[in-house]
């Protein structure tokens, strides 16, 4: 099997070629690492490329596979890309952000021992919005991430880079962080896979916070079951995060397998009347409307339901995340890490002219949000009001998950704009998210599919589910996905134009 | 608005003269420093001492993505402290964030239970010195985390500002803290500084006895800040306060108050207002300085911490924990006052001296009560002054001491040589028995080797013997001393002197 032929595997068969040892977990680490070489100088998926270490860690599952021992897991030689959020000993950490530039922690996110324990080959970091802040990518201090569909456009954010390599076939699987739609929005403008997990469904412990309430680490792929089977890998309790819940993994690979027989009936989907009419582009519609025909062919009975406050859900989410990341990202100070600012007096000096080098217009735009919204005298009318909306929200999410398992709507209004178009415009960059933020206000979980094409560029579908209800998410998002692929003649995602230097 | 400057020192007025004419309303903050095995949010060590930030993790030095998790050990030591407090205990409480950026601070924020204390709404009943009985309100004691520490070099003062350059040791970041809040403690007059130090000096021998802090106030394990407010006598009228912080004994702390009484008199009487503002104690001086002004007024942007859930402790979990509640530090004494026969008085006096666990102890290892405190308090306190220690840290156990008390009490020694035998045991010799092997201390009772001297010393005073036999029996002290000499004290003095008599008759 060539080279290019084994990027365009899927991870699940990718693994079971490296485990009947057909192909070397070498060989599928070098044909990613050659695909990055290839193309990610258009594409700009990645903040560091960690080749040796790559090629290290694959060496190892070929010696155990060698030696004749079970893979690690079932994931176990097959690569990915990591969201340069999160903590590694090999290679820098940097958020997308000047301040913390070359930047190498002295210990391991949870998620990457995870992943490493796991025999996962991990190729390098990718390009983010600086501290996931943004929809776009373009808040990177490293430059935009592009989107292969069509480099003149976005790939989304803050998750870009991870979606990117995907699209790009530079990695099979990839980490991200959803903080309002990190993980999804992207997935949805690259036509993959990118589920949040319920809050504290995979641990916090290494992710760098943007919004810890909110925050969430999730997987990331081309196919369901790929996100399943990497789901499974990342997710469960720890003990170094006391947001994390000590309660099994929902068994969502078994969910995605089911799924893919392509059988929904007896299950109710609600249709959010919220979400989907007015500031969605009409390409954006038509395509949510054929993936609910396909729900309902499938056998699933569709509901529309109403959820009052998610009208509420963007102006309460830019109270909380703003205030929190003020207080989060005070850590940013020179005095132990991190860029250091050469001229200053005093400590203050310093710390105050770091931060103004080292922060991007995005950062401290929220920073002085949250910093307002705290301050004595306006935290009842701001954060505290915020937090009665969030209440409300989850209150919307219990009701209609009382009528219904899932919850559908259009993962994004729009689909992938040009790179520029709204970067001065922040209000209209946020408006990317109205559809993705009410599930991290609420702890709830969620998920993008890809469900098909307007003006050539992709469209996702959203599915959201009740707390810890990831099994029934992955199931239906697998049955959509399998009869998508089944009309349409395959994969959305083979669709994707090749990326030329 | 022009007030009397808190920079130029006020005349300070004369105490006496302050309580004529002013009601003080006190108000003291104790932050204790729990000592748990770990830190207050991860599994660092926090002995205090070791080599700068060799006492350090991710978590405590906030590097980017670490997260707290709460010390379980500490939670359970805030409870005990809000029980023996007699306070509520929160069935529910989330930490917060107080927002402020300091170097020393990793995060630049502390995390504390701000307004959703562990414990709330108890008391400490005060015993003073007279007898009386003074009840401080406990409004809440909550858990925080403490900071690293800043040497500042360079600059006067130790002061951040005019430093050269700073140092930073974050082995004392994240050092579970809990902070100890009175109410107002009003009504207090002349005795307010009597009545802070008795607080501070109850609520330490409360946490001591507790074990959950060695509540060090010289190695800072235990800081006191005193509010202070002053009204004219009568009005009613609540008074600007100060906080005076760095106050690091029990001294001080009375020191403090009385200072900060006639300081603020001064000011009032100069037709100047008090600013609320943080001093500083000078314990050089005795007096408080003021720390340095901000030009606004500081905003914590105080929120809920998002990195942690809330602490829920069951009512199972408190009852358990108020079943671990050792006997108190005044219940302990009044029984053992019982047991001892003592007056108030002595009980206070051993308890100042640092003696009263010493006596106990010596007590416990078989010695009469009479007798261990008169070691205690009398001579081995001597010793411990002489040689510039603590009671406590004498070389000598209260088993030894008890052992050379009944020693003496079986007539094989006399209180002179026992007192060398202390020494010995002092000065690193062995234990008591040891000391009396090697020295050969060992009082002679051999009768005919005592006649034998007795008779030597007759045969030397002639003029003596007269006088005895004329019944000047007093001047037999003359011929005691010269025996005791012979024997090199080993003898027991009352049958020398009884021998005098009997031998100089014959």
């Amino acid at each position: 099997m060539s080279a290019s032929d084994l990027t365009r595997l899927t991870a699940a068969e990718l693994a079971s070629r490296i485990h009947a040892r057909e192909v070397s977990a070498v060989e599928a680490a070098q044909a990613h690492l050659d695909r990055i070489g290839a193309v990610d100088s258009r594409v700009h998926a990645f903040l560091h490329v960690g080749t040796e270490s790559a090629l290290a860690s694959a060496q190892r599952v070929d010696a155990a596979l060698a030696d004749g021992a079970e893979p690690v897991s079932p994931l176990a030689g097959v690569p990915l890309a990591l969201k340069d959020v999160f903590t590694t000993t090999d290679m820098p950490t940097t958020c997308g952000s000047r301040i913390l530039e070359d930047w190498q922690p002295p210990y391991d996110a949870t998620v990457t021992e995870r992943l490493r324990a796991a025999g996962i080959t991990i190729l390098g970091k990718t390009n983010m919005d600086e501290f996931a802040m943004g929809s776009s990518t373009e808040h990177s201090a490293y430059g935009v991430t592009r989107n292969p569909w069509d480099t003149a456009r976005v790939p989304g954010g803050s998750g870009g880079g991870s979606a990117a390599a995907l699209a790009a076939h530079e990695a099979p699987l990839a980490i991200g962080t959803d903080t309002g739609g990190s993980i999804r929005q992207p997935a949805a403008f690259t036509g993959t896979v990118g589920v949040k997990p319920t809050y504290g469904g995979v641990s916090r412990y290494g992710l760098v916070a943007c919004a810890s309430s909110l925050d969430q680490a999730g997987p990331c792929a081309r196919t369901v079951l790929d996100a399943a089977l990497l789901h499974e890998v990342i997710g469960g309790h720890d003990p170094r995060d006391s947001t994390s819940i000590d309660q099994p993994v929902p068994d969502v690979v078994a969910a995605a397998r089911q799924g893919a027989n392509g059988d929904l009936s007896g299950l109710k989907v609600g249709v959010v009347r919220e979400l989907g009419g007015e500031g969605y582009q009409p390409g954006v519609r038509a395509a949510h409307d054929a993936s609910l025909r396909r729900l309902e062919k499938l056998g699933a009975e569709l509901v529309e339901v109403s959820c009052p406050h998610f009208e509420y859900g963007m102006a309460a989410y830019y109270l909380i995340l703003p205030s929190e990341v003020s207080s989060n990202l005070a850590r940013f100070d020179a005095m132990r890490y991190g860029l250091r600012a050469a001229e200053g007096r005093s400590a203050e000096e310093v710390m105050a002219n770091t931060r103004e080098q080292g922060f991007g217009p995005e950062v401290k735009r929220r920073i002085m949000l949250g910093t307002y919204a705290l301050s004595s005298g306006y935290y009842d009318a701001y954060y505290g009001q915020a937090q009665k909306v969030r209440t409300l929200i989850s209150r919307d999410f219990a009701a209609a998950f009382s009528q219904v398992d899932v919850l559908v709507s259009p993962t994004t209004p729009t689909v992938p704009f040009p790179i520029g178009e709204k970067v001065d415009d922040p209000l209209a960059m946020y408006l990317n998210d109205l559809a993705t933020i009410p599930t991290n206000l609420a702890g709830v979980a969620g998920m993008s599919v890809p469900s098909g094409l307007a003006e050539g560029l992709p469209v996702g579908l959203q599915v959201m589910a009740p707390a810890l209800g990831e099994a029934v998410m992955y199931r239906v998002g697998a049955a959509f996905e399998a009869a998508r692929d089944a009309d349409e003649g395959g994969p959305l995602i083979a669709r994707v134009p090749e990326v030329t230097a | 608005m022009t007030t009397a400057s808190t920079h130029s020192e006020p005349e300070l007025v004369e105490f006496d003269d302050v309580v004529a004419r002013f009601d003080p309303v006190l108000g003291i903050e104790v932050h204790v420093e729990l000592s748990t095995n770990t830190k207050m949010f991860c599994g660092c060590p926090t002995e205090f001492g070791a080599e700068p930030n060799t006492q350090v993790c991710p978590v405590c030095l906030g590097m980017p993505g670490a997260l707290p998790v709460v010390n379980r050990a500490a939670v359970e030591s805030a409870m005990r402290i809000g029980l023996a407090l007699n306070c509520e205990i929160a069935p529910w409480g989330r930490f917060a964030r107080k927002n402020y950026f300091y170097p020393d601070m990793p995060k630049n924020f502390q995390t504390s239970q701000y307004d959703e204390p562990i414990a709330h709404d108890g008391f400490l009943d005060l015993t003073l010195d007279d007898g009386e009985v003074v009840r401080i309100g406990i409004e809440r004691a909550h858990m925080e985390e403490d900071t690293g520490k800043s040497l500042h070099v360079g600059g006067a003062d130790g002061r951040i500002h005019g430093a050269d350059h700073s140092l930073l040791d974050y082995n004392r970041a994240g050092v579970p803290l809990i902070e100890i809040v009175t109410k107002m403690i009003p009504d207090t007059g002349a005795r307010a500084p009597e009545v802070a130090r008795a607080y501070v000096t109850a609520l330490r021998d409360l946490i001591k006895s507790l074990g959950v802090s060695d509540v060090r106030m010289d190695q800072g394990s235990m800081r006191a800040d005193v509010n202070l407010s002053l009204s004219p006598s009568g009005s009613g009228q609540l008074g600007t306060r100060t906080e005076t912080k760095n106050v690091n004994s029990l001294r001080s702390v009375e020191r403090a108050v009385r200072h900060e009484m006639s300081r603020q008199a001064g000011v009032l009487d100069a037709g100047g207002e008090i600013v609320q503002e943080t001093r500083h104690f000078d314990e050089a001086t005795g007096h408080t300085r003021a720390g340095r002004r901000k030009e606004t007024s500081e905003d914590y942007r105080y929120f809920p911490e998002p990195d942690l859930v809330p602490i829920a402790p069951s009512a199972e979990w408190v009852e358990e924990l108020r079943g671990t509640l050792p006997e108190l530090p005044w219940e302990r004494r009044k029984r053992i006052q019982t047991e001892w026969g003592i007056s108030d008085e002595e009980i206070r006096d051993l308890v100042n001296a640092g003696a009263l666990d010493l006596v106990e102890a010596t007590v416990a290892a078989g010695a009469s009560s009479q007798e261990a405190r008169s070691w205690w308090v009398a001579y081995l306190a001597q010793q411990a002054n002489t040689r510039s220690v603590e009671l406590a840290d004498l070389a000598i156990t209260p088993e030894q001491v008890a052992r050379v008390i009944a020693l003496v009490a079986d007539g094989e020694l006399t209180n002179k040589l026992a007192r060398q035998v202390v020494d010995g045991v002092l000065d690193g010799e062995g234990s008591p028995d040891e000391v009396v092997a090697a020295r050969g201390l060992k009082v002679v009772s051999d009768e005919g080797e005592l006649i034998a001297a007795v008779d030597a010393a007759l045969a030397e005073q002639p003029d003596v013997v007269e006088k005895i036999r004329g019944g000047k029996v007093a001047a037999a002290g003359a011929i005691v001393g010269a025996v005791m000499k012979a024997t090199r004290g080993q003898a027991d003095a009352k049958r020398v002197k009884e021998l005098v008599v009997e031998r100089s008759s014959l």
